[in-house]
């Protein structure tokens, strides 16, 4: 047992929810009690979804526990395959009725024999993976039932088409930006003319998943769910992958020469360097981002202290963009994808000075108040924890929540995501560079100090004139101005502070 | 008022129970913040972790006095000792918190692993020296706002049993008049106490929001009538005396266990009452409890009047729609009665639970509603099933559909105007002065409607 008050990913069914309602004409059955059903609210709300989500719970209740559940399940399935005359049909267990151990397969095949539409049960095991692990290995469970279902009818097209193309995998409902991103990528496709095949899942059918082999290669945009999908696609089909997430202007022109060289290795006639003017002038001439880090603007932000966490593939995007790009000292970068810990190191290590591998939120918070950023990177909790301490935070990562869905056009990837992200940095920082020049032209502020900060309140004193010069100390900067002084004269055994004191915190810690 | 005829009474239906709701572990949202001193621990798996993280969103930032314990699989496979666990959360919530109370919150799945929680709670109680309640706030057994049930029928059992044996412990011991004798002298505390009628004792039950306890037991002292004391109180120290042969009575159409605790358990005497929703149903509640208590109403019929006419803005809007409650909270048929007589034709009262004693009253009062404003009798549908609703939504082409969060976007996409039902659990909709929040709720898609209209949208695009 272990006391949770929040948790960075979700269950496992949520994952392969997300992955079987990205599909068009899937429904699934959950197999969960009443009120394990919270999925269709959070793709209903938070996607502000037309369609009523394809999701149809077989509710477990007492009368059922005491019968067995299969016949319930079984006349679940052939019902909605009934109803809704699905595809696919796949059906998945949540944490509390996996306990029941139940012989699901043997449910599935039952239903088989009524349903028109295939029936699937999601392979993953709901005590050791999480939703982003449980959606990686759904997409490809999918995946390989309907292309080895293709290949025994003779229907899978392998093929190549005759001018590149390409299948973007990962991309889902309830992701973060992951609709704007998909814009993104195809738009960044078609400007290096390549056609995409498809995009799975969000928005594909199944009978179109015999298609996948045709395209030149497939693109794997996230870390957390495509990549087991683009592996197997290699290993069965060949098909080269590029798993560079094209995010920040040195990450983009990254991941477009590694497709410049998938495409070499399809078709040598196409030369390993045939986007490398395309590259130029899109970093140099279309994104704003190249040149804002040019800019006096940013020349403000260098050597600001900045902390990352979040998903892995973010937050290392995050890292590298603020480190290479922006010359923001990233003193810590983390993630919650602790399953991937050897590959978050191997990206970030350069680029930070310590790496934070932890689920905790509590201890993520207390590495934020320990290090006192000028900016957090992170996801909503970091946000909240950045409230807290005063300290600014940009959210670049799931857990989704309802600011995640703008109206607007805000993805993360290609080259206008690498505007919108400089936006997301600038405006992090750039409201306390604003405070600063109000006080400096006559401030607005002129209440007290406020004890910001998660530790308790000090017994420290002020003396009046030492809190008058606070005061004047900016804003943004007033609070860590204040714990450092306290923290100068406790470690002196000072119980009050006076101007003395206070100038000389000043230039011994620089407070 | 028609002479008494042959009322109908309402069929009771049932269906394949494939609906929508959400998980009665909901219930800690608005109980942890109700008892002051209480810490919430729910023992569940991810899956109710991530549920109440996206119920709750903003508030689980603000530190919360509640908590998951999360079962691993260590848990499951029953490889860990359940005490040791429980006692090692315990102590660090005793430390970090120090609470008055600790509820453990039961879920499915120490429901299927047969967790003794009951067996363990009183053990760990006596070694870490703070009391602990135990509620099986199950979603195999109950449905959303049962939640608050379950933990109301426990706490029910921790209730003393006689009064305290000074005025002095007494006068502590009843915040609630304490509060509502605030700022008062002693003459006029004097006065209150005077025009309160010889009755036996009366507690209520059920948890309403500080403003809501207050109103409410203003009406009854209007009356002439004393409030004992509430279950919930707002402090688990201050839980209200429950003698044997007292009455009680219920201000919420979920707590049917909450009753029969009381009345087996506990040997109170149960008023069977309407709810105190809508000016109908809290005039029928407080006449209910004189009734019992032997004290003759004053007033009530122009009370009950005067709030319909402040209302009848509203009620111009509303007068000839229909409404569809798909079912959610439970507060379904009283609300259902309430916009009967507010001139709406209720399609069809979906309800997750149908306790048809403990509703009694309220059914029957909503039978007579119908009756006398001439609607048809709803069908009431117990453990309904989504999909068939809708395919009813779609013949019928309701005004309004009263639905969970689930059905509201894409019903709301097909041209129907929704409502979310949780929105009728946290607002205050209780009693005479809250049933205009009721309208405004209910109105509300109706006048975002209209306003839409009126700006010329057909035109504009």
């Amino acid at each position: 047992m272990k006391l949770a008050y929040w948790m960075y990913a979700g269950p496992a069914h949520i994952g392969t929810l997300r992955i079987a309602s990205s599909f068009r004409n899937v429904h699934a059955i959950m197999h969960a009690p009443l009120g394990d059903d919270y999925f269709n609210v959070m793709r209903s709300m938070l996607e502000r979804e037309r369609h009523f989500t394809p999701v149809t719970t077989s509710v477990v209740d007492r009368h059922v526990l005491a019968r067995g559940s299969q016949e319930k399940v079984v006349d679940n399935i052939v019902r909605k395959d009934g109803e809704e005359h699905p595809d696919l049909i796949v059906l998945t267990p949540t944490c509390t009725s996996s306990i029941l151990q139940e012989d699901l397969e043997n449910f599935v095949e039952r239903a088989k024999i009524d349903a028109q539409c295939e029936v699937l049960l999601a392979d993953v095991n709901h005590y050791r993976v999480n939703e982003l692990q449980a959606g990686d290995r759904t997409l490809q469970q999918i995946v390989a039932h309907f292309l080895t279902k293709a290949e025994r009818a003779g229907t899978l097209k392998t093929t190549k088409t005759p001018y590149p193309s390409v299948n973007i995998l990962g991309i889902t409902t309830l992701g973060f930006h992951h609709h704007h991103d998909c814009t993104e990528l195809k738009r960044l496709m078609a400007d290096l003319g390549i056609a995409v095949n498809l995009v799975i899942p969000e928005g594909a059918t199944v009978d179109q998943l015999a298609t996948l082999p045709q395209a030149w290669f497939n693109l794997v945009p996230y870390r957390e769910i495509g990549p087991l999908t683009a592996q197997y696609l290699q290993q069965t089909y060949a098909m080269p992958y590029v798993d560079i997430t094209p995010m920040g202007v040195m990450e983009t022109a990254r991941c477009v020469r590694a497709i410049a060289a998938a495409l070499h290795g399809i078709d040598p006639q196409s030369p390993a360097n045939r986007y490398d003017d395309f590259i130029h002038t899109q970093t140099r001439h279309v994104s704003q981002a190249a040149w804002f880090s040019r800019s006096i603007d940013c020349q403000n932000l260098t050597g600001k202290k900045a902390v990352v966490f979040g998903d892995s593939t973010h937050a290392a995007a995050l890292t590298k963009i603020l480190a290479r790009e922006m010359g923001i000292h990233v003193v810590w970068a983390g993630t919650y994808c602790a399953y991937d810990a050897e590959w978050f190191r191997d990206q970030v290590g350069e680029y930070c000075d310590s790496v934070l591998i932890t689920e905790d939120h509590g201890q993520v918070g207390d590495a934020i108040a320990k290090t006192e950023p000028a900016a957090i990177f992170g996801t909503q909790m970091e946000r909240h924890v950045g409230k807290r301490l005063g300290i600014p935070c940009g959210v670049i990562a799931a857990p989704v929540h309802i600011q995640n869905f703008p109206l607007g056009y805000r993805p993360f990837v290609g080259y206008e995501g690498t505007n919108q992200i400089c936006d997301l940095i600038y405006n992090s920082f750039t409201l306390g560079m604003e405070d600063h020049l109000l006080e400096i032209f006559g401030g607005h502020d002129t209440t007290p100090v406020s004890h910001k900060g998660i530790t308790t309140d000090s017994e420290i004193s002020w003396h009046p004139d030492a809190q008058t010069l606070l005061q004047q100390v900016p804003g943004f900067v007033r609070g860590k101005v204040k714990r450092n002084t306290e923290k100068f004269a406790r470690d002196r055994q000072i119980a009050a502070i006076t101007l003395e004191v206070f100038y000389a915190a000043k230039e011994a810690v620089g407070a | 008022m028609t002479a008494t005829t042959e009322t109908p009474t309402p069929t009771i239906g049932c269906e394949t129970g494939n609906y929508h709701t959400f998980c009665p572990i909901s219930c800690v949202a608005w109980l942890y913040q109700k008892i002051e001193d209480s810490f919430f621990l729910v023992i569940g798996t991810k899956t109710c972790g991530y549920f109440l993280q996206n119920a709750m969103g903003v508030m689980i930032f603000a530190e919360p006095r509640y908590a998951m314990a999360e079962l691993e699989e260590g848990d499951i496979s029953a490889q860990l000792n359940d005490y040791e666990e429980l006692k090692r959360l315990c102590a660090q919530i005793k430390r970090d918190r120090n609470p008055s109370v600790i509820v453990w919150i039961g879920t499915c799945t120490t429901e299927i692993i047969k967790m003794d929680l009951e067996g363990l709670a009183p053990k760990l109680e006596a070694e870490i020296g703070i009391p602990i309640v135990v509620a099986r706030a199950n979603g195999l057994d109950y449905a959303f706002t049962q939640g608050e049930d379950t933990v109301l029928a426990s706490m029910a059992l921790r209730c003393p049993d006689r009064k305290p044996e000074t005025a002095q412990d007494k006068q502590e011991r009843n915040p609630l008049q304490r509060l509502l004798h605030f700022g008062k002298g002693k003459e006029e505390i004097d006065a209150t106490e005077a025009s309160y009628a010889d009755h036996p004792p009366l507690t209520l039950f059920g948890s309403l929001p500080d403003p809501v306890v207050t109103n409410l037991t203003l009406e009854l002292q209007k009356q002439g009538i004393r409030v004992s004391g509430w279950l919930p109180a707002k402090r688990f120290t201050e839980l209200p005396t429950i003698e044997a042969g007292s009455y009680v009575c219920g201000v919420n159409p979920f707590l049917s266990r909450t009753a029969t605790t009381l009345m087996r358990r506990r040997k109170a005497q149960l008023i069977n009452a309407p709810f105190p929703i809508g000016p109908d149903g809290t005039r029928a509640w407080i006449e209910a409890i004189a009734a019992s208590l032997g004290v003759t109403p004053k007033g009530l019929v122009e009370r009950e009047q005067q709030i319909w006419d402040s209302l009848e803005e509203y009620r111009q809007l509303i007068r000839g729609k229909s409404v569809f409650f798909m079912g959610d909270n439970l507060l379904e048929v009283s609300l259902a009665r309430f916009l009967v007589r507010c001139g709406m034709i209720v399609h069809e009262i979906g309800i997750p639970y149908m306790d048809q004693r403990y509703q009694a009253a309220e059914l029957a009062l909503l039978a007579k509603t119908c009756q006398e404003m001439g609607a048809p009798l709803p069908k009431i549908i117990e453990k309904p099933d989504n999909y068939n609703q809708v395919q009813r939504i779609y013949d019928l082409q309701p005004d309004l559909v009263i639905t969970g969060m689930a059905h509201a976007n894409p019903l709301e996409a097909r041209g129907i105007n929704t409502k979310w039902s949780v929105e009728f659990t946290f607002a205050q909709i209780h009693g005479f002065s809250n049933a205009r929040d009721i309208l405004e709720l209910v109105t509300r898609p109706l006048r975002r409607n209209t306003g839409l209209k009126s700006l010329g949208w057909e035109q504009l695009v």
